[in-house]
């Protein structure tokens, strides 16, 4: 499924959209690429001892309109991606373009790009207005057009009752939106994330997804958003993409990035998955049977070819795995070792043979499902259309 | 709860107990501070003896003595310039070095701020190496090196730049050079600790809002560091404008500041009055820096 990269929703009179699709910056074609990033390499200390290689012969395209994750483990070289895309570091090799045009030598400030950092990097001796001026008196606006627009901005990020108050006086979230409004008040054909909201709480953190997420459609700006937090990347993204050692393993609708992993990296850094390793019994076309050590067959479909007697790992999510205590459509015998309460789910840990799976089910005996004990011995099930197959 | 304070004995009541860990610190201020200012003060209002020491007689006449001259045979007033003129002479110096030592120690402070932890205790160590020696021995060395026949001079001569050596010592400009060689770490210093703390994160944010190096620069960077700015300028401002050895020894005791002034009224002179009121206008000079600075402060403040 295609999401929202056309997105529904009619622009809200005298929201931003409409004074930049009045203004020099028209909404552009939804399919039109907002930028690119072709061959990219970035070496750190290129040439010394302590040369290491953040991102290697990188390739991807954000398209207009969209907001768009880089997700990884720490050190996998989003922020480095982030980083190359503002013009604070420069490309090893390679090109980088934004709505065509080729920036890769640009410096920050002659891109049409605003970026929100990480600590957010507020300047402390100014009023929250003059920080969100700020970008707007650099580009030589007219006075009247920046406190206009600078209102404009209070009011998007709900701020006018502070506008006069200094960063240090200010809550986490309160900076946090100051930050966002400085950052979109030049109007960017970009807008970047780094790692915003990792300095909230965690209700805080829910609160302000939503808001980035409808700040993003009412702007109709670019977003690229940096985070680590899977959960974040899946609820707010139009498309993600899962970076692994300065390499793109994946890129897709979150429910692509969580239902059809393309890796194991993937399957096991996005949500929780089980593992298992498999060999190919019989393989025909899109479907696959395949042989776990402990399990009868099972059957899975594939995209991929796949050659008879071939290891493959297969990711399972827990939630899908089904236990019973009678036998019905069960693969594999498991014991129960360990039982976790989450409140909206309990989380079984099993052992079959050589393989440790998690399980996990619903609260209130949904489909039929019953409750078990450490000690218990389970009949194992996969729900169809569970199983995928990895190339190990 | 608080943690426990520090105390020497459990049995003191703990109020005793803190004022007793104050009397240090307030018995030297009162030796060292109240007490020479209050004489200072006090004679400043008394009569000159005439071989040095004060009589007991109350006399404004060191204060008038600043602005006017009493013709001996009339005893009128005289409107006199000269010792206005030291007293303008060594504002001018010390702002002078202030502001050429805040112009060195920006680049500088800059530089070791954004080195390597092992890169940056060097060179601070280097700065502090000068002050190991003595001022003064520092200040004579100072003055061969800038003396008609000292190595600058020589150098510039042999290189054939010049045929006269340059008038590099006893003069204005020798008395700058020396107060911006004597205070220049109490600008580095601050200044450095002030780099230390800037977050660098703010330069990258400038840039992302379209401001030009230049800009960043006095829009942002000088603004977040201006206590460390005003720190090292007091630093370096208070002790030149009353400086002693510098004027002494490089000007030649020919371009007075007003140090040297109340030296002089102290020893050859023998007017203690008349230097002890000096010293009262330096003291308020000071005095009134320091409250401009407060209320600057305090204003900005109150714009937060």
């Amino acid at each position: 499924m295609q999401r929202a990269v056309i997105h529904p929703h009619p622009i809200p009179p005298g929201s931003i959209s409409q004074t930049m699709a009045a203004g020099q910056n028209p909404v552009p074609h939804p399919h039109t690429v907002a930028t690119e990033v072709r061959n990219l390499c970035k070496i750190y200390n290129a040439g010394t001892s302590r040369a290491h290689e953040a991102l290697k012969d990188f390739n991807l395209a954000i398209r207009a309109n969209e907001f768009f994750t880089l997700l990884g483990p720490s050190g996998c070289g989003k922020t480095t991606l982030l980083r190359i895309l503002g013009g604070f570091e420069p490309l090893t090799s390679g090109i980088c373009r934004i709505f065509g045009d080729d920036v890769s030598v640009l410096p920050p400030e002659a891109r049409p790009v605003n970026t929100v950092f990480q600590q957010y990097a507020l300047f402390p001796h100014m009023t929250v207005r003059s920080n969100i001026a700020f970008g707007l008196e650099m580009l030589g606006k007219p006075r009247a057009e920046i406190e206009r627009t600078v209102e404009k901005m209070l009011d998007l990020v709900h701020m006018t009752e502070y506008a006069d108050r200094k960063p240090d006086t200010m809550s986490g979230g309160q900076r946090q939106r100051v930050a966002l409004a400085r950052a979109l008040a030049p109007q960017p054909k970009l807008l970047l994330l780094d790692e915003p909201l990792s300095a909230l709480d965690l209700k805080l953190r829910q609160k302000m997804r939503l808001e980035l997420k409808s700040l993003q459609r009412e702007t109709g700006i670019t977003f690229v958003f940096v985070t680590h937090d899977q959960e974040e990347a899946l609820a707010m993204s139009d498309r993600v993409a899962v970076i692994s050692n300065g390499c793109l393993q994946q890129v897709g609708t979150p429910e692509d990035i969580y239902e059809q992993p393309q890796s194991r990296f993937v399957a096991d850094f996005i949500g929780e998955s089980n593992l298992i390793d498999a060999r190919v019994a019989r393989f025909s076309g899109c479907e696959a049977i395949l042989d776990i050590a402990g399990f009868d067959q099972v059957h899975a479909d594939v995209a991929q070819d796949l050659a008879h007697g071939q290891p493959v790992s297969l990711s399972i999510r827990p939630e899908r795995l089904v236990l019973s205590a009678g036998e019905g459509e069960g693969r594999g015998l498991a014991t129960v070792f360990d039982r976790t309460y989450l409140g909206n789910a309990v989380e079984y840990h099993l052992r079959a043979g050589d393989h440790a799976l998690t399980a996990r089910s619903p609260r209130g005996g949904l489909r039929g499902r019953q409750d078990f004990a450490p000690g218990d011995t389970v009949h194992i099930a996969f729900e169809p259309g569970s199983i995928k197959v990895l190339l190990s | 709860m608080s943690a426990r304070p520090l105390a020497l004995s459990s049995r003191i009541p703990p109020g005793l107990a803190r004022a007793g860990l104050l009397w240090p610190s307030l018995a030297i201020i009162l030796l060292f501070m109240v007490a020479p200012i209050g004489i200072m003060f006090t004679y400043s209002f008394l009569t000159a003896a005439p071989y040095g020491g004060v009589e007991w007689t109350f006399s404004g006449a060191a204060y008038t003595e600043i602005l006017f001259e009493r013709d001996f045979l009339d005893d009128s007033l005289a409107f006199t310039p000269d010792y206005l003129i030291i007293v303008a002479r060594s504002v001018f110096q010390a702002a002078i070095a202030t502001v050429l030592c805040l112009l060195i120690s920006v680049p500088t402070a800059y530089y070791i701020a954004t080195r390597s932890d092992r890169a940056k205790n060097i060179w601070l160590f280097l700065i502090t190496i000068p002050y190991w020696v003595n001022l003064l021995i520092r200040t004579i060395a100072l003055l061969f090196v800038l003396r008609g026949d000292g190595p600058v001079n020589s150098a510039l001569i042999d290189l054939g730049l010049i045929s006269q050596p340059l008038p590099l010592s006893y003069n204005g400009f020798a008395i700058s050079l020396g107060l911006i060689y004597s205070f220049l770490p109490f600008m580095v210093l601050p200044l450095y600790s002030a780099f230390e703390r800037f977050d660098f994160r703010l330069l990258d944010a400038a840039y992302d809002l379209y401001a030009s190096r230049r800009v960043a620069f006095f829009r942002i960077v000088l603004p977040v560091m201006r206590p460390g700015l005003i720190a090292g300028s007091l630093l370096v401002f208070i002790p030149s404008i009353g400086s002693y050895l510098a004027p002494d020894i490089l000007g030649g005791g020919k371009t007075l500041m007003i140090g040297n002034l109340i030296g002089t009224q102290f020893q050859a002179a023998r007017n203690w009055p008349f230097g002890a009121a000096l010293s009262m206008i330096l003291l308020t000079i000071t005095l009134i820096v320091l409250l401009w600075l407060a209320r600057r402060a305090a204003r900005q403040q109150q714009l937060n």
